[in-house]
């Protein structure tokens, strides 16, 4: 049979949140590429939950978005409702959440990558990746492939420089509704039973993971006059730093709290028995963090009501999505059971809640910079990676795409570390922690968080995407401009003084605020919790005009100080240990006090720095001791060997 | 250069004779050892000293000034400090060593001073591994400078856990988990705003961490007045039923501590005490007398007992004169081995049955190998050859046939650094409360102490919190 060649740079498997931020960065710097998936319709779909952000996920769209990726532009164009999640709380975990209209974000993501300039879209399932021996590498302890290619269902094959897998939760997929089980990926769409066999032939350890969804409803089923209605944000911040706020104030929908109750459990535990996780039907690993309907009332037997939030799934739809109840029991029970929560009573389901079980990988074969460890130019991203949510696997997709293309162009990769961004808590957590169950981002998760703020994510990352070469000249300005008149402000306000003078005090007990005994800063004023910038007005009368996010950080920097320079003392003390590089090539065997554990676990995970050893668990301090003493012996005797060389 | 946090430790042997020193190594060795050592003038005088030279003056317990009239209240000791300046020490940093009299008080209270004052503990092997790293040490040495670090630390995981004292371990377990339970609820709420509520936690929160700082400081105060684990030699009482082994624990301590009687297999618990022999600790252990046993509950103590005998520094084995030796004292003194011995022949004040030649045969014939036995003849009831008996231990001590454990008095020492920086972990979140910052500022202090009080049971800081969300916290969509 006569077969198509095609000779491309990249190909990214899936167009999925993960897919996309890949094909898009690969294109942008310059790459051929291509995005495979198996429906065009399906574009940055969105099967489960219909919005974007949260606690700890808004942070990494924000970080994403610095970086010069477009889930923050996508869904600023395309939000229905915005809130700022835990305002009351430190701006630490402030976190944006918007609902999307689904068919619009999938619509307008579609709409991007069709107008991408060295993208192309093909729907088509990928069968099997091309691959080489590389042929020095019998020295190494495994051996080392290199990606040369795919090859589709038709034949069709793909010659290329590196590949992304962006499979999400279609390998070998599979739903469940109760007893009915079909062999679909999420939503109905066809699943991909052939890569996973290609992928085994490579070498690549594949595992299985399961997550699940609840039901939507027509929305004229349902009676809101029982329920408590859920506004957006009365101002509206936007995700991407490049979107103007004042572009983004416009109406918005509402969302709906209510409430299960002891019937509703009563059925559920009537009905375990037909559940096919209780059942012992679903053999992958569910996450903790999205439990079932069924799983809360197993494990939490003592609640007596658990919340279920009612989510519009987009302006052009009734649809509605039943947050906080999803299950896999059979159709009846599930009926039964939903019609139990007030305002459900009279529901029509529209489509069933399921479970679904898919393949992916422990991501521990993979660098840092989200490539396989043992297959050169093979890169993967997303749920395929055991993350879960769609903003973990943009994150990842972006940073996958990025060190694809840095790899092709001869350049330094892009690793982010645990104390500048969640995205790297993410990819650290992913490659070097042993998870069993999709993981899931969350604040608690990063321990340098004060820094990691979702306000600062374009101080922190801006520069890395105008190095990397995603964000452009304009915009880097912008930035450095910023920074210059944030330091600016915080070194006048720490060297203005007022004195104790009766208007000044006068001032200050209008504001409930105590009296002066000697002069003060105006930095200092503004520590008082009483007190903020903006109430200090009055009184600062040489204040320039400065943009709302100067003022912000001017703020923060200064309110916080005192916790913010702890944990950059901490942070100086992780980077040293993030800087003693591993050679690849080390041969853990030759050291010899190593603990037999540390020994395994090292060359298993086979760590990057040491700091990364020492967050393996069951690598001790000591052994990462040991790890030192060994690469300052290594590292001399090879310099004395090179020597010896020139001589 | 390898350039660590500057830390400190006793360098020599804690053995209580001859010179002990005291070493500051790192960044900040000068400025730590002028802080506590002052010339006989009351000067601070490290800075200005030459390097490799000796200066005599005194080890002082904080950072006093010289021109305070009672700065002499805070004299531990006399002694010579010495500055060596980088490159030229044995870790290749700038190093400040204490010299002072070699007693384990002195130079543990020279290194508490000095951790007051801004050094952290040495790791085990922390000397050698930066030795090491700056050059001092040959690269062919690397693997024996692994050795160390691995046996060191070996050592000290097993004193640190192991050794812990029971209660203490159970206290520290369940403060930890009730400060992860509520570093745990905060998270929980953080993550999920919209399902758990933080409204009047503070209040809450501020008086739990009352309770929790003031049980700390308790256990503080326990490390000031006594210990966590226990220094000294580790010693066992064995002999069968009824031959004075109570007796002679009581006599030790000085008090009824054991019940006495005369019935045999009286003693069925393991009791331990510590006694202080004119200056040599020793924790001894009273075993059930060990014979051939049906009792069951008695049965127990006599396992332990031979277990014990195994692990033990010294035995004390007590025969009674007025009955005579049979296939139990064969299957006692089995249980020796090459151990240091002392033999006591007791109830001298009774008819004797047993004469000490026909212990010394008895002896003789059961451990052909052992040369050294002597016996000592005493009568616990009327107080008689305890004198010899004291001697004798001290000899063994002051010729070096029974030691302390050094890295038991460190483990002390680092279990109460932990127990230190977890107490001011709390006081910062204390203070976050009371200065109205928001709740997600609690949890960092609150992770602080307790990754500082799993140090001393020896757990990591993992992804507790993590998982403590999923099983206590109801989660998600």
């Amino acid at each position: 049979m006569p077969e198509v060649r095609e000779i491309v740079d990249v190909c990214v498997i899936g167009a999925g949140h993960a897919g996309c931020e890949a094909a898009l960065a690969c294109a942008r710097l310059g790459l051929e590429t291509v995005i495979f998936t198996v429906s065009v319709d399906s574009i940055a779909l969105m099967p489960c939950n219909p919005n974007i952000g949260g606690s700890s996920k808004g942070h990494l769209v924000r970080e994403l978005d610095a970086l010069g990726g477009e889930m923050g532009k996508n869904i600023d164009k395309t939000f229905i409702q915005s809130k700022m999640l835990n305002a009351s709380k430190g701006p630490a975990v402030h976190s944006l959440r918007a609902q999307a209209d689904k068919a619009d974000y999938s619509r307008e993501m579609r709409k991007v990558l069709e107008n991408q300039e060295h993208l192309s879209i093909r729907q088509i399932e990928v069968c099997s990746i091309l691959w080489e021996e590389l042929p020095d590498s019998s020295k190494a302890e495994q051996s080392l492939k290199k990606i040369t290619g795919i090859r589709t269902f038709t034949g069709t094959v793909y010659e290329c420089k590196a590949v992304i897998l962006c499979t999400g939760t279609y390998l070998r997929a599979r739903c469940l509704c109760g007893e009915s089980i079909t062999y679909t990926g999420p939503n109905g769409l066809q699943a991909a039973n052939h890569l996973t066999d290609s992928l085994k032939e490579m070498g690549i350890e594949l595992r299985r993971f399961k997550t699940g969804t609840p039901a939507r409803m027509d929305g004229r089923s349902l009676d809101y006059s029982k329920m408590e209605e859920q506004f957006g944000d009365e101002r509206i911040v936007p995700f991407s730093f490049s979107t103007d706020p004042d572009s983004v104030q416009k109406d918005q929908v509402s969302c709906f709290l209510t409430y299960t109750n002891e019937r509703t459990h009563d059925i559920i535990r009537a009905n375990l028995d037909r559940s096919p996780i209780y059942a012992g039907i679903i053999e992958g690993t569910g996450p903790r963090y999205c439990p079932s309907i069924e799983d809360k009332v197993v494990k939490f037997a003592e609640k007596e009501r658990h919340q279920v939030f009612i989510e519009p799934e987009g302006l052009h739809t009734n649809e509605m999505y039943i947050s906080g109840m999803s299950s896999s029991l059979p159709e009846d029970v599930q009926l039964a059971m939903y019609r139990t929560v007030p305002g459900l009573e009279n529901c029509k389901i529209v489509k069933n809640a399921y479970a679904i079980e898919y393949d992916c990988i422990n991501a521990r074969q993979l660098y840092p910079t989200l490539e396989f460890k043992a297959v050169k130019g093979l890169f993967s991203a997303g749920q395929f990676n055991g993350s879960s949510g769609y903003e973990e696997a943009a994150a990842q997709g972006l940073i996958a795409g990025i060190n694809a293309a840095m790899q092709i162009l001869g350049k330094e990769p892009l690793i982010l570390d645990r104390s500048e961004s969640y995205i790297g808590v993410l990819i650290d957590d992913l490659v070097t922690k042993d998870n069993r169950e999709p993981y899931r981002m969350m604040t608690s998760r990063a321990e340098y968080r004060l820094l990691l703020r979702q306000d600062n994510a374009d101080l922190r990352l801006r520069k890395k995407g105008y190095q990397v070469g995603l964000i452009d000249e304009k915009q880097y300005r912008e930035l450095l401009e910023k920074e210059k008149t944030i330091g600016e402000e915080i070194d006048r306000l720490k060297n203005t003084f007022v004195g104790a003078s009766r208007e000044i005090q006068d001032f200050l007990e209008a504001k409930g605020s105590s009296a002066l005994k000697t002069a003060a800063s105006l930095a200092e004023l503004i520590c008082r919790p009483e007190l903020s910038y903006k109430s200090l007005a009055e009184i600062d009368r040489n204040r320039k005009a400065l943009p709302e996010a100067v003022i912000e950080q001017v703020e923060i920097e200064i309110k916080y100080e005192g916790y913010i320079a702890r944990q950059l003392r901490q942070v100086e003390q992780f980077k040293k240990m993030e800087k003693k590089r591993i050679p690849f090539n080390i041969n853990y065997d030759e050291i010899p006090s190593l603990r037999i554990e540390a020994r395994q676990k090292l060359k298993l995970y086979r760590p990057v720095s040491i700091g990364q050893a020492s967050r393996i668990s069951g690598v001790s301090p000591a052994d990462v001791s040991m790890l030192l003493v060994y690469l300052e012996h290594y590292g001399q005797s090879k310099k004395g060997e090179e020597q010896s060389e020139k001589l | 250069m390898f350039q660590g946090s500057t830390v400190a430790a006793i360098s020599t042997g804690l053995s209580d004779s001859g010179i002990g020193i005291v070493r500051i190594s790192g960044p900040d060795a000068v400025l730590v050892g002028d802080r506590i050592f002052r010339s006989p003038s009351g000067k601070a005088v490290l800075k200005s000293s030459p390097s490799h030279f000796l200066q005599y003056g005194f080890a002082v317990d904080s950072d006093i000034s010289g021109s305070d009239p009672h700065w002499k209240d805070h004299i531990i000791d006399e002694v010579m400090a010495v500055v060596m300046s980088a490159p030229k020490s044995y870790t290749g940093e700038d190093t400040v060593e204490i010299q002072c009299h070699g007693g384990v008080l002195v130079m543990r209270r020279i290194l508490e001073a000095s951790l007051r004052c801004g050094a952290v503990l040495a790791q085990p092997g922390e000397f050698t591994k930066r030795a090491f790293l700056n050059g001092r040490i040959d690269l062919s040495e690397a693997e024996a400078v692994m050795d160390v670090i691995r046996s060191r630390n070996e050592y000290a995981l097993s004193a640190s856990v192991k050794q812990l004292r029971g209660d203490l371990a159970e206290a520290i377990r369940k403060l930890r988990g009730e400060i992860l339970h509520e570093t745990a609820f905060i998270e929980a709420a953080l993550d999920n705003p919209e399902h758990i509520s933080l409204d009047g936690y503070s209040e809450r929160l501020h008086e739990k961490i009352e309770d929790l700082s003031g049980r700390i400081k308790k256990l503080l105060d326990t490390a000031d007045n006594g210990r966590f684990i226990k220094e000294g030699i580790d010693t066992v009482i064995v002999g069968k039923p009824n031959v004075g082994k109570s007796s002679l624990l009581n006599l030790l301590v000085g008090q009824e501590r054991a019940i006495v009687t005369d019935v045999a297999g009286t003693t069925r618990d393991i009791l331990e005490e510590s006694v202080n022999l004119n200056g040599i600790g020793l924790n001894v252990i009273d075993t059930a007398g060990i014979r051939d046993t049906q009792d069951t509950v008695e049965k127990i103590g006599v396992e332990r007992a031979r277990k014990y005998a195994k692990e033990a520094d010294l035995v004390i084995y007590v025969a009674d004169s007025s009955v005579p030796l049979d296939d139990n004292d064969r299957e006692i003194l089995s249980l020796i081995g090459r151990k240091k011995v002392i033999i006591l022949l007791n109830k001298s004040d009774l008819e004797s049955e047993v004469s000490e030649e026909k212990l010394t045969d008895f002896l003789k014939e059961t451990l052909p190998d052992r040369k050294d036995l002597s016996v000592i003849r005493t009568s616990v009831r009327e107080n008689t050859g305890m004198k010899e008996f004291e001697d004798t231990v001290r000899e063994m001590f002051f010729q070096g046939g029974l030691s302390y454990n050094d890295e038991i008095v460190i483990t002390n020492m680092r279990h109460k650094e932990a127990l230190q920086n977890s107490y001011e972990s709390l006081l910062l979140v204390k203070q976050s409360i009371e200065n109205g910052m928001e709740e997600d500022f609690y949890s960092i202090d609150l992770t602080n102490a307790y990754a500082e009080l799993g140090k001393i049971i020896g757990e990591e800081l993992n992804d507790d919190v993590v998982e403590e969300i999923f099983s206590k916290f109801c989660m998600g969509k």
